[in-house]
This record gives C-alpha cells, structure tokens and sequence, in this order.
C-alpha cells in the first residue's frame, strides 16, 4: 500500500493534559493521554484502536477530527483534491472546508441527535450548514439518505424520541454521510446497542463502506465487534500503540503480550471452549506517572530485567505486523480463532 | 436431585403507571441449586433485571410483584415465599443481604462516597450478625482480603472513590458476602468493567462460589459471559423466559427460534474477519405495543399466523431439563416428526 492510497497517516501524535498545583497553578506533570502515536488508513480501509478505558483511543480520535488541539504531531489528510493538509496545523477558519470531509459517528444514539429536530432536519443540518443545494434538491437528498441506511422516508418529519436506538444510530449514520466524506470517525458506534440491532448496524457500516468507498476510524473496546469490522487493528495501552498488524495475523498470532492478554480475556460464546484465561494482575497503569521502561511491564508475565528500563520501539514482523516488544520475536503467544 | 435453595413459580411483576402496563416480569419460573450458577440472559426491557428486584423485593414504584411464588429454603430448613413477605418486613430486610447477597452493574452509584469501604462492610456484617466493632472490622478486612484487594489493612479505611472499577467491584463483591448469604446474585457485574477487568471478577466469582458453594444467579445481555459462567440459563423476551436449559443444551442445541437467532447474530473473536452477522428483523417492541400471543412473533422466521399471534404458547419440555415456550414443540408437532 504506497503513501498515495492514504486518507490519512498520523505522524508522532502526541495529546499532553497539564496537570496544574498550589496557588500559581504551575504545571506540575502531565497526563500522556496519547505519547508518539502513529498510523495511516488507507481509502476504503477500516483501521481499529483498541484498548482499555484511558489507554488514549478517544483521544487520538478527536484529536484527528480537531475537537481537541494535539500539543505535538502531524495529521496527514488527502482532501478530495487530492491535496495533502495537516490537520493539526491547520488555523480554525481553514478547518469547516475539512471537515465535511471527515465525520463522525457517536457511541450514545440517545444524547447525539437533538430531541427538538425532525430527521430530515437532522439529516439536513450539515447540507444546511455548509449552504449546499436549495430547499427542493436538500429534502431530495435527505430522503436518498434515509434509503442509504435503509429507514422509510415516511420518518422524515418525525421527532428521534419516536424511534428505537439502532433507528437512531440509522439517523446518526445518514447526518455523518450526508456531504461525502471520505473518512468517518466512529467512537464506539455499537457499543450501547442490543445485540439483534448491533448486528444490523455492523452489517450496515460493511455495506455502506464497500458502496462508497469509506474509510472508517473504528474505536472500540469490544474486540469480538473488531474482527467483524476491520481490516487492520491498532491496540493501544496507556497512550501508545503497542500492536498494529492485519485482523487475521493479530487474533490469530497477537505479538504483544498485551495483546495476547487481551483476546483472552475475551468471552467466548461457547461453554465448550471455557479455555485458561491469562488473567492479568493489577490495573492499568496512570497515563501521569507511567512505569519506566515498557509502561505494560509490570503486568507482563514475559516481563525481562531490558523491560523495566528501556522503551520498546514499533518495529516489524515477519507476518507484516508492527510490535513494540523486546521479545516480540522470541515469544509464541496465543491467539484466538485460528486460521482454520 | 437435591431440593432447590431457591425456587421462582409464575413470577408476576407488572409496573402500573398512569398511562398503561408494562409487564416486566410474565410468569417466570425457574429453580437455583447450591453451587450452581443459573444465567438469566436477554436484551434490554426483557425483564431479566427486574426478576432479580423481585427476588429481593426491591422493585420500584410503581411496579409491584402481582403473583406467583418465590420459595428461598432457609437455613434451617423453613420454606419462605418471599413474594408473600412485605418488603419492609423484618425477615425480608434480613433475607436481603443476609441469605441474599447482591451485586448490581453500577460499584459507583451502590457504594456510599460518604463512609469508607470498612465502615460499609462493618455495617452490613454487624447488621446480621451480632459481632463487636473490633470483631466486625477484622472480618472485613478478612472480606476484603478474599475479594483479592491489594493490602487490606489500609484499603480498609480508603473511600471508594479512590478505588478503581475493579477494586469498586471487589468492594461490592465483599460487601455481598458480609452476612454469608446461600446465594449470590449478580446483575450485569463486569458490563461497566474492561474486559481484562472483567475477567478478574469473573474468575474471584467463580473462586468464592467454588469455596463456599454458593448458588448464583448471574444476570448479563452477553452470551459469552453466560457461556463462560453459567451452568443452566435461562433467556428472557419480553417479560417471559422463552426457553431454559442446561448451557451446552442452550449453545450447542438451542431450539426457540430468538435463542437461535440471538446466538446466530451475536459477534465472535472466533469469527473470520469482516464477515457479515446474521441479523434478526426489527426491533424490540415498545413495552407499551407489546405483540399479543407470543411476543416475539413479530420477528419471528418460524411465525405460524393464526397461532402465535392469536395465543401465548405453552412450556415445552424437550427434556428433563430444557423447556421451550414456543408452539412449535407442541404436543402435535412432536408426534407428526
């Protein structure tokens, strides 16, 4: 895959929180919510960021779409110009044109879509907002919209209170596509569904991706979501990716102890394959006060004398995948479902 | 086999607000061993959370258990129909917490921010058991101790906020066996957890349900938790429990058309990469527009018209131990296969 396929390639990505004391409210630390992050996804490419609560996936996301100023770090998008901008130098007044470029789709189906809208006014908002078409040509885009995710045009003057939360995620997915974007950040997109309606959404989001050529930035905890969507897969701990490889390579072959801890936490829903979990002791480690060396280390069962002080680097396997670890190539971790 | 500790007969909860009924709980029966954990599973508004509030006698207003019994063998060998005790009843209040102990989804919002962890867990031993203040806080720090907790003897006196879900987990986990309850009931324990977190709960419950043969009721809307933990389940649609069984039974044989389905659409880790889910049609009816006769016909790949939307369809057995409510294991179908 060369450089020209990419949507977007982050570069050394970093989001430091102050952490301020006492009366002056000096800077006394930082939170590394993300520390030398990067990755690229390429058009049509759905690329995850996995990981626990606080490891910075959210962060990284937002920092991407610009709702949050990255303190350091190139974010690398091709515009449908094809034009190379770097969205994280970009000043505000140049960053509307982008943004309808890149849109976003929310976890919580129930707080993301104004209670006072009708759809087709939800729908429309970003038609509406960026001045495209007249009256006429909008509401006829807006009732493609409710086709492209499959809901009645009937809906259109309906309140959101009417409709069911897999409804709503339909209606947050129609306002995302309704300027073309090129890249949708989804945060979680599934995560506060039932599962009967998360299948329907997940095979929406496929359907969706291989008819318009999306790309997705796909955030998620659940990893079990994650094979079903993804074509690469970026784990993150504490603020740095530790893993990246094709799904097949890191579910069936993680090189990453975390990683490999991770799968197996995972339930699997057969009582027939109640496999030895590897549970991993202790909590995640605080982003402001990381472990030196590998920040997974003192949870690491693999966990050598190098470990505790040297910082492993990204570097690549055999199997095209990118680790951080220093016995990524000596280790032969677990993986789940393997090719079979 | 051995009599049940815990026995639910046409469970009945419905909440009567002004605007209609929502019959949240619709004839639900079920039987909990010692030393057995029965999983009760389904999506949101299928009940499943309030049948763990009825046993408890803790639902809210307005709902109200309306019928049906809950039969809890105590200690001594009494038969108690908890459905019959007044919920602000002296033998209910110790029965909760007591021969009952819980732990909800939310370790945040059901511990007090107000009193340290100790000061809680000291209350509750102290509350069914007639122990000395010194006497009380050894056992919680023994408490806390078996729940897995790093240094007991400090964390004794730290406030739960200072804790981590994890830890906040163990607290509530802690809190549940204070009195040493028969039975352990545990309603979405690891949704609100990471998942390595979640595995760290999972297995302290397995540990402490082995050690002290305690039957639990484990109440989740994950399918690979129910497989992980559960040695029955029962899957719940709509205020009724569609079907029951023994776990592999449940997995490896399921036969009411929404477990098949459930089970079809859920997402796998062992699943090949990008591959489409099955789905089931619709949605979740509105508790308000609930479908006459079978409540899942509306979805249903197998409806019969005239039958499943016309009557609510009968407890099939399929064996000694699996039992289908669906028309379609009906005395009549069983004979013509």
């Amino acid at each position: 895959m060369t450089a020209a396929h990419n949507v977007l390639s982050v570069e050394r990505l970093k989001k430091y929180f102050p952490i301020r004391r006492g009366l002056l409210r000096r800077i006394v630390g930082h939170v590394k919510a993300v520390d030398d992050v990067s990755f690229t996804i390429a058009r049509g490419e759905t690329l995850s960021l996995v990981g626990e609560s606080g490891c910075g996936k959210t962060t990284t996301s937002r920092c991407i779409l610009r709702a949050m100023q990255p303190t350091e770090g190139v974010i690398r998008f091709r515009t449908d110009a094809d034009r190379d901008v770097d969205v994280a130098s970009l000043a505000r007044s140049e960053l509307r044109p982008l943004r309808r470029q890149m849109q976003m789709i929310f976890q919580d189906p129930y707080s993301s879509l104004n209670p006072r809208m009708t759809i087709s006014d939800i729908i429309g908002e970003p038609l509406l907002v960026n001045r495209i078409g007249d009256l006429a040509t909008r509401r006829q885009r807006i009732a493609e919209l409710l086709d492209v995710v499959q809901l009645p045009r009937a809906y259109m003057n309906r309140f959101p209170h009417a409709f069911s939360g897999g409804q709503r995620q339909r209606i947050g997915i129609a306002r995302a596509l309704a300027l073309n974007p090129a890249l949708i950040v989804a945060d979680e997109p599934v995560s506060a569904l039932d599962v009967s309606v998360q299948a329907q959404i997940i095979n929406l989001m496929l359907e969706l991706q291989d008819r318009l050529g999306l790309s997705y930035l796909f955030v998620a905890h659940d990893l079990s979501v994650v094979k079903h969507v993804s074509h690469r897969v970026a784990v993150m701990y504490v603020g740095r990716i530790v893993e990246i490889a094709p799904t097949a390579t890191l579910f069936a072959a993680p090189k990453h102890p975390y990683t490999e801890a991770l799968l197996s936490a995972v339930p699997v829903p057969d009582p027939r394959q109640r496999a030895k979990r590897i549970v991993l002791e202790g909590e995640v480690a605080d982003p402001s006060n990381t472990p030196a060396g590998c920040a997974f280390h003192p949870r690491c069962r693999y966990a050598v004398e190098r470990c505790k002080v040297e910082v492993p680097v990204l570097a690549p396997t055999a199997e095209g995948a990118l680790v951080a670890c220093h016995r990524a190539s000596e280790l032969g971790l677990a993986g789940v479902g393997a090719v079979s | 086999m051995v009599e049940p500790i815990l026995s639910v007969r046409d469970l009945v909860t419905y909440f009567r607000p002004e605007e209609g009924v929502v019959r949240a709980v619709d004839g639900a029966s079920f039987d909990l061993h010692a030393g057995r954990t029965l999983g009760i599973v389904g999506e949101s508004g299928c009940g499943k959370s309030v049948t763990a509030r009825s046993i408890l006698r803790i639902v809210e207003r307005p709902g109200r258990v309306e019928g049906g019994e809950i039969l809890l063998r105590r200690a001594d060998g009494r038969v108690v129909d908890l459905a019959k005790l007044d919920d602000k009843s002296q033998e209910m209040r110790n029965i909760r917490g007591g021969a009952i102990g819980y732990i909800f989804q939310e370790p945040m919002s059901s511990l007090s921010a107000f009193h340290t962890v100790g000061n809680q867990i000291i209350e509750a031993i102290r509350l069914h058991r007639k122990l000395t203040a010194k006497e009380a806080r050894e056992r919680a720090i023994e408490l806390l101790q078996l729940v897995g907790i790093p240094q007991p003897q400090q964390r004794v006196d730290s406030y739960s906020f200072e804790l981590s879900g994890g830890l906040r987990q163990r607290v509530m986990i802690a809190l549940a066996l204070a009195a040493e309850p028969g039975i352990l009931i545990a309603d979405e324990p690891t949704t609100a957890l990471d998942v390595t977190t979640q595995a760290q709960i999972l297995e302290l419950i397995r540990r402490l349900q082995a050690e002290r043969h305690l039957a639990v009721i484990l109440i989740t809307h994950d399918m690979g938790v129910i497989a992980e933990m559960a040695d029955s389940v029962a899957v719940m649609y709509l205020g009724k429990i569609v079907e029951s069984g023994p776990v592999d039974a449940i997995f490896h044989a399921p036969r009411h058309p929404y477990t098949q389905a459930l089970l079809r659409s859920i997402p796998s880790v062992l699943a090949a990469p990008r591959s489409r889910l099955a789905t089931i049609a619709g949605s979740i009816p509105h508790p308000y527009a609930r479908p006459p006769g079978c409540p899942y016909y509306p979805r249903c790949h197998s409806f019969m018209a005239g039958v499943c939307d016309k009557s609510t369809p009968p407890v099939n057995r399929i064996d000694a131990a699996h039992e289908v409510r669906c028309f379609l294991y009906g005395a009549a179908t069983e004979t013509a296969a």
